[in-house]
């Protein structure tokens, strides 16, 4: 073997490498000044609604950014880009196409998926990689108790789903004279993962007030006659009754209540948004309580997208239909990125995680602070009352556009 | 235990757990009046009962989205579902008859799954409530409600048992179908068509069910997943019952509903299924010493 062949199969095999090796190290999440972000996004399979919702969401953000002249680090415009992958709507691919994000599109910050489940998925490599996440859409309460580093949610988790029911009943208890330790509970809740979740934050909400629980049922799956656990409702005459079983749980809850008479004065569920129990119910539905991550009603601002109703707005305009929370957190994730990128000052991921982490910005969204864990806790939930056939915002007080009803009027049929 | 002082306090809640459960009982027996036909004459055991309940249980949907009060979907879905079940016989059925009891589990299974699944997509997974709008009864002062639908879903299930029971005496298919249900062999000799009979069967065991699902979709709610707990209910109650007599599914199935209820209530709604099949246990065993001592006095 001649010198010269030697010398050009070493060459070559360095070429290789560097093609293998080429897109890390520090500069490969720019192209020019360009950032990449990277997604991996539901667009076929169970998840392909809310998985448009998360990409438009997010595409939303990236164009309004742009247009405000992209975001400014150490003193140099950079605009943003997202590299998108399909999921297909299962953990494994969403975890795999993370790795691949990373290691060969050399992508040094991740967007989340859509559900828990997906972000559950791919949590591990992005903390593996230290790749700071935001994400927007995995609710569950453990994706911030595995103490993960990288891991950013600006959504209340599923814990705080119903907590705020049980703060604004006391609050609502003072304001009316009483003692909340005064108070009764009775809840109900369906056997998930999300809605034992939500049974969490209700006893650690309602210890802190010092409310009493007199009745904690577990609903099957294929439940179809809530009778028996609202019997026990009707005997024990609570002041709360609190239920989480996805769509059937809230349309068995608005029934049955209204033709048992079961008249208690705060009745607060998940899923009623999409249970459509206001639009399918009519009266039966009143005075029900709802909770939502987000609302464009609400009063919250910024200097991105104005207030909720103008994204609102910007979102219908663009995509053609009425904005969903779960696009409305899909560009907050986004913004919250923006965010630390001008305050690190750098691109280096490890100092834009620790931007991350002591982010405290104002988007109309809503107020977004992490805590130790990730998690979001500063911004609350919304809590809708049906009033008049309609979902109002009534908690929070500070935020909301209606008075809540107090007590609920159990409605004639 | 906290709830079952809860009942000593307050009877009057054993009352309201009573009703409501042989109300409901009285929903379970149609489709159990159904699955007792095809058994007894088909010899097949149809897992996809309860996926022809919840068909049904769209019918009454569709006139009430409508404008159509949904009472008329407990005839209207017995009208379409019979000639559903004459279609599922003419096509899939037939081909399992004389098979073994294993296939036809599986082949209904199977069917089950495919009309679930049909049903996802043609009518969207949410949940619908077609409401008659005939309000609650109020008893003791509030303490024990009744909603009307219950009580005539309990008239509908009894009307049904009566028709079923004259129609299987008293008309020429009714004849033909007991015979066939005793000799399907002989029947044939005798010059039954025996096709034609099984084809009749299913359409009517499918007829019924509609007629329930009316009825489940007005007293609860309907959507594609709600069929198994009443396949399973039917099941049960059939086995209890045995082959061939109408009165005592109608018993066992209302002594059903109001043992769920009632232990729904004591041991909170998750057990109510786990110890409905736990009553199943107890009722085969002490069923099969109480033969076995009969036997013994035979030999």
């Amino acid at each position: 073997m001649s010198t010269a062949t030697g010398k050009m199969a070493l060459a070559l095999a360095s070429a290789a490498l560097l093609f293998l090796y080429g897109p890390t190290g520090a500069t490969a999440q720019t192209e020019g000044d360009t950032i990449n972000l990277g997604a991996a996004v539901s667009l076929t399979g169970k998840y392909s609604v809310n998985g448009k919702n998360t990409k438009d969401g997010y595409d939303l953000a990236i164009k309004r950014l742009n247009e405000m002249g992209g975001v400014k680090v150490g003193g140099k415009s950079y605009k943003l880009k997202i590299v998108y992958y399909d999921d297909e709507s299962t953990p494994a691919r969403g975890a795999q196409l993370a790795e691949r994000l990373i290691n060969q599109d050399g992508v040094k910050f991740l967007l989340g998926a859509y559900s828990s489940g997906l972000t559950k998925a791919i949590a591990p490599i992005t903390e593996k990689y230290k790749v700071p996440h935001v994400e927007g859409n995995g609710a569950a309460r453990e994706l911030f108790t595995e103490g993960y580093k990288y891991l950013f949610g600006v959504l209340s988790t599923s814990d705080y789903y119903l907590r705020d029911a049980v703060n604004m009943a006391a609050e609502v208890a003072k304001e009316n004279g009483r003692d909340p330790k005064s108070m009764k509970i009775a809840m109900a809740f369906e056997n998930d993962p999300f809605s034992l979740d939500v049974r969490a934050g209700i006893l650690e909400a309602a210890k802190k007030h010092g409310m009493k629980v007199l009745v904690d049922d577990k609903l099957p799956p294929e439940i179809n006659d809530m009778a028996a656990t609202l019997t026990k409702v009707k005997a024990v005459k609570p002041d709360l009754l609190l239920v989480s079983g996805h769509e059937k749980g809230a349309t068995l809850l608005v029934r049955q209540t209204s033709e048992m008479k079961i008249d208690v004065p705060i009745v607060a569920t998940t899923h009623c948004d999409s249970a459509k129990i206001a639009e399918t119910m009519g009266k039966q539905a009143e005075g029900i309580l709802c909770a939502s991550q987000w609302d464009r009603t609400l009063a919250y601002k910024d200097k991105w997208f104005g207030s909720a109703d103008d994204y609102a707005k910007t979102f219908q305009k663009e995509f053609n239909y009425p904005a969903p929370y779960q696009a409305a957190e899909s560009t907050a994730s986004v913004l919250v990125f923006a965010d630390a990128f001008q305050r690190a000052g750098s691109l280096d991921p490890a100092k834009v995680r620790d931007a991350i982490a002591k982010t405290d910005v104002m988007t109309f969204y809503g107020p977004i602070k992490f805590d130790e864990t990730g998690k979001n806790t500063k911004k609350p939930m919304v809590l809708y009352q049906v009033q008049g056939g309609d979902y109002k915002v009534v908690f929070p007080s500070k935020w909301a556009e209606t008075k809540i009803k107090y007590p609920r009027k159990l409605p004639t049929n | 235990m906290e709830n079952l002082r809860l009942l000593f306090d307050a009877p009057i809640l054993t009352v309201q757990l009573l009703l409501d459960g042989i109300l409901i009982g009285a929903i379970f027996a149609l489709a159990a009046y159904g699955m007792m036909l095809v058994w007894g004459v088909l010899n097949i055991i149809n897992v996809a009962q309860g996926e022809l309940v919840m068909l049904g249980g769209y019918v009454a949907f569709f006139l009430f989205k409508a404008g159509i009060n949904p009472l008329f979907g407990v005839p209207v879905a017995a009208a379409l579902l019979f000639v559903v079940g004459w279609l599922l016989y003419r096509v899939v059925i037939f081909r399992i008859v004389d098979k073994d009891l294993f296939i036809s589990i599986l082949a209904t299974f199977g069917l089950s799954i495919l009309i679930q699944q049909l049903a996802k997509v043609a009518f969207s997974p949410d949940v619908r409530t077609p409401q008659a709008g005939f309000g609650t009864i109020s008893m003791f002062g509030g303490a024990v409600t009744v909603t009307w639908i219950k009580i005539i879903s309990f008239a509908a299930a009894l009307t049904t048992g009566g028709v079923l029971v004259w129609f299987l005496r008293g008309t020429r298919m009714g004849q033909a179908i007991r015979a066939t249900a005793q000799n399907a062999r002989a029947a044939r000799v005798m010059g039954i068509d025996t096709d034609r009979v099984y084809a009749w069967t299913f359409g009517v065991n499918a007829a019924i069910c509609g007629a329930s699902g009316a009825l489940v979709a007005m007293t609860y709610l309907v959507d594609p997943y709600i069929g198994l707990p009443y396949t399973i209910r039917s099941f049960m109650i059939v086995i209890v019952a045995g082959l061939g007599n109408i009165s005592a599914v109608l018993a066992t199935a209302i002594g059903l509903g109001a043992a769920e209820n009632i232990s729904a209530f004591l041991f909170g709604a998750e057990y109510q299924i786990a110890f409905v099949y736990g009553l199943l246990v107890v009722i085969l065993i002490s069923r099969r010493i109480v033969l076995a001592r009969q036997r013994r006095y035979l030999a």
